[in-house]
């Protein structure tokens, strides 16, 4: 991750980015000096137009300047600049001597702008999609506190055929003995995945680890851990899951079965198991009846009673 | 069943939705008898709460009869008459272990969105964002109460509903803002804003004990029904300065505790500071007009306590942290643990130590929410609390 901050893009970003700071802070302090500067100092529109940049520009820095990742926000500086030139190209039309020398100057530094804007907007987005070639295994941790005595948690977990009630991309787990387990996704796209995975390690009470096994179209593997919260306050659990999809259309559905943000997915997960080991239930509102689920924050429902409970 | 949605802002409207059904084993079914509108609600009117949607039920205070329940809802039954307490708590966490109620860990399904905007989520309200749990609230003939087991307290018939309604949040909301206060012998208690909160704190001040409790707000017939009910002392901050008048009330030393009873959406009688706060919140740079917490903190006296039970959304600016840092001074604020008074305050109804019907001012049908809405929120009618009957 921090290899990927520094990285050319992303400094390129940022640099931008005080670069529109600097310029709309100018085009709309001093519009007229930069009416000059650009030849255009005769035309009545650009004494709105200047300062409408500059809100533009000012509206570019802020995602550049504070943006984990601002690579792909140069694109708006991009689309920005496709407006300047089209301007530019027609105020060069009309002019002539040194306002067209100047106009003419201005226009070559902005396209020179683009070019570079493209650049780095074109080489962020590579570098995202590179990154996430390289680094095909999905991974994901949450870690959560439940009220509940260390060893029943642990009991709860140990029976994977408990995990659909929480894990909401499961739909079953069936133990088979001797550690194995079938597990079903509930996935994108209708369509279900299977594999058998096993138990690789067990230690009552604080430690399960399990890998799938065989051909699969994602190999997988997850452990969770328990502790004793201290102060008498139950049980610290911590889940680690990596996915490494096979290649391939099925291999990438299931690869989004973890979404866009999987360390927040895990947690949902974890949420729904403290809710059903402290609460006894999944926690169900109106405006979401599934009970906690990442997607569902995106798309709520109205609060309203269910047509059909 | 009908039931009063919000549609947007300034904008609430009666309309037919489904009923409600049981969605868990530990939820219940109540039929509402009455219900009221919250000065809460008014921000969710106004549209400073984020995460509203359009068609949201709303109302966090109601009470009324069983009419169905989950089956692990063992020590409710069919007929039983509730008020129901507006933070949904789940009775087993740690949070409600140790009588936190309004930040149970378990009850707010959309507890990712909150965490977003506090930090961590706290519990889940009735009718009272998305943010918070986006349940359907009870300004409504019907709701579905989830955790039943552990929320509702049974009362019986002896006592009319308007004596009870209000154990759902404004008698508790204002007894614990005093409580907070940690009043001793001899304590003055100044309590900013004499709306229904604010007033049931002055009255719970007096009974915790308080020597003298100053209220501060700016529409007289609310000062005079506060007055008149609990015998406290008023200030109308648009006639005196504020702070002055309290420096001078206690010889120079402040009140021993302040009660902002106003919170997001406070008013300040000098034009142009209000309009720099009115104009931030309507950009959205802010979302609280904090001048009552504000003022409440630098007339504190010097080691008191701030109690905060006026809401508050989000962010606010011009925050007095150097007299609070400097002088010693407490804050505290929360949402009300409401489940942990109910037992309390209903006996002390009984008793006849409290009788929180002074706040009423109207008496409206379902069908005419909206135009409650207004009347509260405008202060039309010298409106000061609006109970509805469905």
């Amino acid at each position: 991750m921090n290899a990927h901050q520094e990285s050319t893009p992303h400094r390129l970003a940022r640099a931008l980015g005080w670069g529109s700071l600097a310029l709309g802070g100018l085009q709309l302090a001093a519009p007229d000096t930069v009416r000059k500067l650009a030849g255009v100092d005769d035309s009545r529109a650009s004494r709105t137009l200047v300062p409408m940049a500059g809100v533009r520009e000012l509206l570019h820095a802020g995602p550049l300047l504070v943006s984990r990742e601002p690579a792909p926000w140069v694109w708006t500086r991009v689309a920005g600049d496709v407006m300047d030139l089209a301007v530019l190209g027609r105020a060069l039309g009309s002019r002539s001597g040194g306002r067209g020398l100047r106009t003419g100057a201005v226009t070559a530094a902005v396209a020179a702008l683009t070019a570079l804007d493209v650049y780095t907007a074109a080489r962020g987005a590579g570098a995202t999609a590179h990154r996430r070639d390289e680094d095909n295994a999905l991974e994901a941790h949450a870690a959560i506190t439940i009220n509940r005595p260390r060893a029943q948690v642990y009991r709860f977990w140990h029976d994977f055929s408990n995990l659909p009630r929480f894990m909401d991309h499961l739909e079953s787990v069936e133990p088979r003995g001797q550690g194995r387990s079938h597990w079903r996704t509930r996935g994108p796209l209708k369509r279900t995945v299977e594999w058998d995975a096993d138990i690789v390690e067990d230690r009552p009470g604080k430690l399960i680890a399990w890998q799938s096994v065989g051909r699969t179209a994602v190999e997988n593997h997850g452990s969770v851990w328990f502790s004793d919260a201290p102060g008498g306050r139950g049980t610290e659990l911590r889940v680690h899951l990596a996915y490494e999809p096979r290649a391939g259309r099925l291999g990438t559905a299931v690869a989004k079965l973890l979404g866009e943000h999987p360390d927040q997915q895990v947690h949902d997960d974890l949420r729904r198991l403290k809710q059903v080991l402290e609460a006894g239930e999944v926690v169900r509102s109106e405006g979401s009846p599934e009970g906690t689920r990442a997607m569902r924050l995106l798309r709520q429902r109205p609060a309203q009673p269910l047509v059909s409970g | 069943m009908k039931a009063t949605c919000w549609t947007g802002r300034n904008s609430v409207e009666v309309t037919e939705v489904p009923d409600p059904k049981i969605l868990n084993p530990r939820d219940a079914i109540v039929r509402i008898t009455s219900t009221a509108i919250c000065g809460s609600d008014l921000h969710l009117y106004d549209g400073y709460i984020p995460t509203m949607e359009k068609g949201d039920v709303l109302g966090h205070e109601f009470m009324g009869e069983i009419v169905e329940v989950g089956p692990e809802v063992t020590d409710l039954k069919v007929g039983d008459r509730v008020v129901v307490p507006f933070p949904i708590a789940c009775g087993h966490c740690w949070a409600c272990e140790h009588q936190l109620y309004s930040v149970c860990e378990n009850s707010n399904p959309n507890a990712g969105l909150a965490e977003k905007f506090m930090g961590h989520s706290p519990a889940g309200i009735f009718g009272y964002s998305h943010m918070l749990g986006g349940f359907a609230g009870g300004q409504a003939e019907y709701a579905r109460v989830p955790f039943a087991d552990v929320g509702p307290i049974r009362v019986d018939d002896d006592l009319p509903d308007e004596q009870v309604l209000f154990l759902s949040d404004i008698l508790p909301t204002g007894y614990m803002g005093a409580e907070m206060c940690d009043i001793k012998p001899g304590d003055v208690v100044a309590v900013w804003g004499a709306g229904p909160v604010g007033q049931l704190a002055v009255a719970s001040a007096y009974l915790l004990g308080a020597e003298r409790v100053i209220t501060i707000d700016r529409f007289p017939y609310r000062l005079d029904r506060v007055r008149e009910y609990t015998g406290s002392e008023t200030l109308d901050y648009e006639e005196v300065d504020v702070l002055d008048a309290l420096a001078d009330m206690t010889a120079g030393r402040g009140p021993d505790a302040c009660i902002d009873a106003v919170g997001m959406e406070a008013h300040h009688p000098t034009g142009p500071l209000h309009a720099y706060d009115r104009a931030k919140q309507a950009a959205r740079l802010e979302t609280e007009r904090p001048h009552a917490l504000r003022e409440a903190i630098l007339a504190c006296r010097n080691g008191g306590t701030i109690s905060v039970i006026g809401t508050y959304g989000g962010f606010l600016d011009k925050f007095p942290m150097g007299s609070l840092m400097n002088r010693s001074l407490t804050l505290r604020g929360a949402q009300c643990h409401v489940h942990r008074y109910l037992r309390l305050l209903l006996d002390r109804i009984r008793d006849g130590d409290i009788d929180p019907s002074f706040v009423i001012s109207h008496r409206l049908p379902l069908d005419q929410a909206p135009q409650g809405y207004e009347m509260f929120k405008h202060k039309e009618n010298e409106c000061n609390k609006v109970v509805l009957q469905p």
